[in-house]
């Protein structure tokens, strides 16, 4: 029993394709980093959230050995990052921060150019990405002809270009529109199913919600947490937004029903935009109950224009985190 | 072998990248611009002198008493006097030996406009390929695709001199030939025989033309190309060291061009403080060694060669610690 218990964790550890281990990072004397520890496994989709200026992009920049870190460990496919980065680099591609490419060259010649750092990448892998991120047509033409979500695409495609294990994306939906995001989304999975593992830092935690199967959350250069999405998600409070056509009316019948409590105004920290023109009622509530509670208002005659739940936002997860302590 | 061959993909990288950067572009449109203009100013040169002097010895004697008229006067610097007195006995020696110096040729022509530029003009030329070397990724961020790729940062520094050498060194072959070429146009392709003096020696205030010999111009040309380009080189390392210290572009050229532009001025001014000749900027003009004039009292072209040297290896240390070690935080 012990014996296969034993090699269940060897194999468990062969799958770890990131290990990040107690790395702090001062700089100037500032504690920046102060303590983060994670794993990637591979194959999986790794969330890295945090709100600005936390410290993600200090920790990615670690990740790929732009800095050093103070103290601490990190490995890539078993290999030290900071001993042996020839061979720990070989397993990544990434875009740190925003997708930079030389302006003065062409996609094709960028891609040529990344492709002679690397070994064994012939013409026909250049054409594989390129075709991959769907930017063939344009491939030729010079990189400052390109709309950011091109460049975005051409960062995609250098970073995949010497098939790399782990694959490092830092706020990849920034400058993105609706569509770019749900492309990019689909595209990330498809990478994953393939076998690669990703890393994929935000501030956003709808967008870790939808993309990625773990997540690591980070506030002040410190880890809070290391779980699955819907084990650090759940339990955070989903609120449901009401809007009635006779506001007044939809607050006292809703204020009347014992499950169900109000949130003032000032409480709930929900983005404005979701809340839409009309006044609205905002509540902590089981979602079970809006149906019953919808008959309930139209017996009563008051006109509802929208029911809908919200889920809870990174600040308030932080909240519940750090019991109260405000985030920085 | 097999280092080089993870190497030369790298030095590919670098030196494609500095000419579709359109770097050496700039330069030949430079030179293409400033040779004739020069050219035309040295044309004119000869007229003026064709009508005043029926022949160059009469010139040559001319120029002599001009200068002798300045070595009398008390408020000319001592070092300027020097370097006349110095002046009026090659000019001396080129009478006695019946040379003409300055007959109007291309070869002659190139001599003197590689000569005159190296103080000023090929550290400029040199900035504009080495300043923004690296601070130029920086400033576009690509620095930090160029680092996190399976390859030592001190390879990528490396391919990024040996690309820099290149075009410095063809930098200076380009300008020597453009200038025959251009100049040759209008004062003919002829002068590669013609003798030279060098060798001259400097005790003192005085020269000893025991050593002076007379070598054809056209050896002479190629070891003034060879001198310039130790100093160019100089200038070279230097612009990369600061390029990797400093963040703008446009910090590091100003920082190097005042550092430049001073030396020329503090080689004035060096007769009161000896230790100027320390400065790289001040032992530029490596030319002038084999004209017979040292900008410094007690230089040689030994000592210039170590000085130069001794910057250029310091800014190579610099370059490579900094570059290997930094961090990368923008």
């Amino acid at each position: 029993m012990q014996y296969a218990s034993q090699e269940a964790r060897q194999s468990a550890q062969q799958d770890v394709v990131l290990s990040v281990s107690s790395v702090k990072k001062q700089i100037g004397g500032k504690p920046i980093i102060k303590d983060v520890s994670f794993e990637v496994r591979s194959g999986e989709i790794f969330g890295f959230l945090g709100p600005n200026g936390a410290g993600k992009t200090t920790t990615i920049r670690m990740l790929v050995n732009l800095i050093k870190p103070t103290s601490g460990e990190i490995l890539i496919c078993g290999e030290d990052i900071g001993r042996h980065p020839e061979a720990a680099l070989r397993h990544v591609g990434c875009i740190v921060e925003n997708p930079e490419a030389y302006s003065y060259l062409t996609g094709w010649e960028n891609l040529e150019h990344f492709a002679r750092m690397l070994r064994g990448i012939d013409n026909a892998r250049i054409r594989e990405v390129a075709a991959i991120v769907g930017l063939d047509s344009r491939i030729h033409d010079k990189v400052k002809t390109y709309s950011l979500g091109m460049r975005q695409r051409l960062g995609i495609a250098q970073a995949l270009l010497g098939r790399p294990k782990l694959l490092i994306l830092d706020e990849p939906t920034n400058g993105l529109d609706p569509k770019g995001i749900k492309e990019l989304r689909e595209f990330v999975r498809m990478l994953a199913s393939q076998g690669m593992s990703l890393f994929i830092s935000s501030h956003l935690l709808s967008e870790i919600q939808l993309m990625c199967d773990r997540v690591a959350i980070i506030s002040r250069g410190e880890v809070l947490a290391v779980g699955t999405v819907d084990e650090l998600i759940h339990g955070a409070d989903n609120y449901v937004v009401w809007q009635f056509e006779q506001p007044e009316a939809g607050r006292r019948l809703l204020a009347g029903d014992g499950d169900v409590e109000l949130v003032p105004e000032h409480e709930h920290q929900i983005d404005e935009s979701l809340l839409g023109m009309r006044e609205a009622v905002i509540t902590a509530m089981n979602p079970d109950r809006i149906s019953s509670l919808v008959e309930k208002a139209v017996r009563a005659g008051i006109g509802i224009v929208s029911v809908h739940c919200v889920a809870p936002t990174l600040e308030q997860l932080f909240l519940r985190m750090t019991e109260g302590e405000s985030i920085g | 072998m097999k280092a080089l061959d993870r190497l030369l993909p790298l030095i590919q990288n670098e030196t494609l990248k500095i000419w579709k950067k359109k770097r050496f572009f700039v330069i030949v449109l430079v030179l293409m611009i400033i040779i004739p203009i020069f050219t035309y100013a040295q044309h004119r040169i000869d007229e003026t002198n064709k009508k005043n002097f029926k022949d160059w010895r009469n010139e040559l004697v001319q120029q002599i008493s001009e200068y002798q008229n300045t070595l009398s006067s008390d408020r000319i610097p001592e070092e300027w006097k020097r370097s006349r007195r110095i002046a009026v006995q090659q000019l001396q020696y080129y009478l006695d030996h019946d040379v003409n110096p300055n007959s109007p040729d291309g070869v002659t022509f190139t001599r003197s406009f590689l000569s005159n530029a190296v103080t000023l003009f090929f550290p400029l030329l040199v900035l504009a390929l080495a300043s923004d070397l690296v601070s130029g990724e920086r400033t576009s961020g690509t620095i930090k695709m160029l680092l996190t790729r399976p390859v030592r940062r001190w390879k990528i520094l490396f391919s990024k001199l040996v690309a820099l050498s290149f075009y410095v060194s063809l930098t200076v072959v380009v300008s020597a030939v453009l200038c025959y070429l251009i100049s040759g146009a209008v004062f003919g392709y002829n002068g590669w025989g013609m003798p030279v003096f060098t060798g001259f020696v400097i005790h003192g205030s005085s020269v000893e033309s025991g050593f002076a010999h007379a070598i054809p111009q056209g050896l002479y040309l190629l070891m003034e190309a060879g001198l310039i380009w130790v100093s160019a080189m100089t200038v070279a390392l230097l612009a990369l060291m600061v390029s990797v210290l400093v963040r703008s572009t446009a910090a590091s050229i100003v920082a190097m061009m005042a550092a430049v532009i001073s030396g020329t001025i503090l080689s004035n001014m060096a007769s009161s403080w000896q230790s100027a000749k320390f400065i790289f900027s001040v032992n530029l003009q490596l030319t002038n060694y084999l004209a017979g004039s040292p900008p410094i009292t007690g230089m040689t072209l030994g000592f210039s060669l170590v000085i130069l040297a001794c910057w250029g290896i310091t800014s190579l240390i610099v370059s490579f610690f900094v570059f290997t070690k930094q961090d990368i935080l923008n």
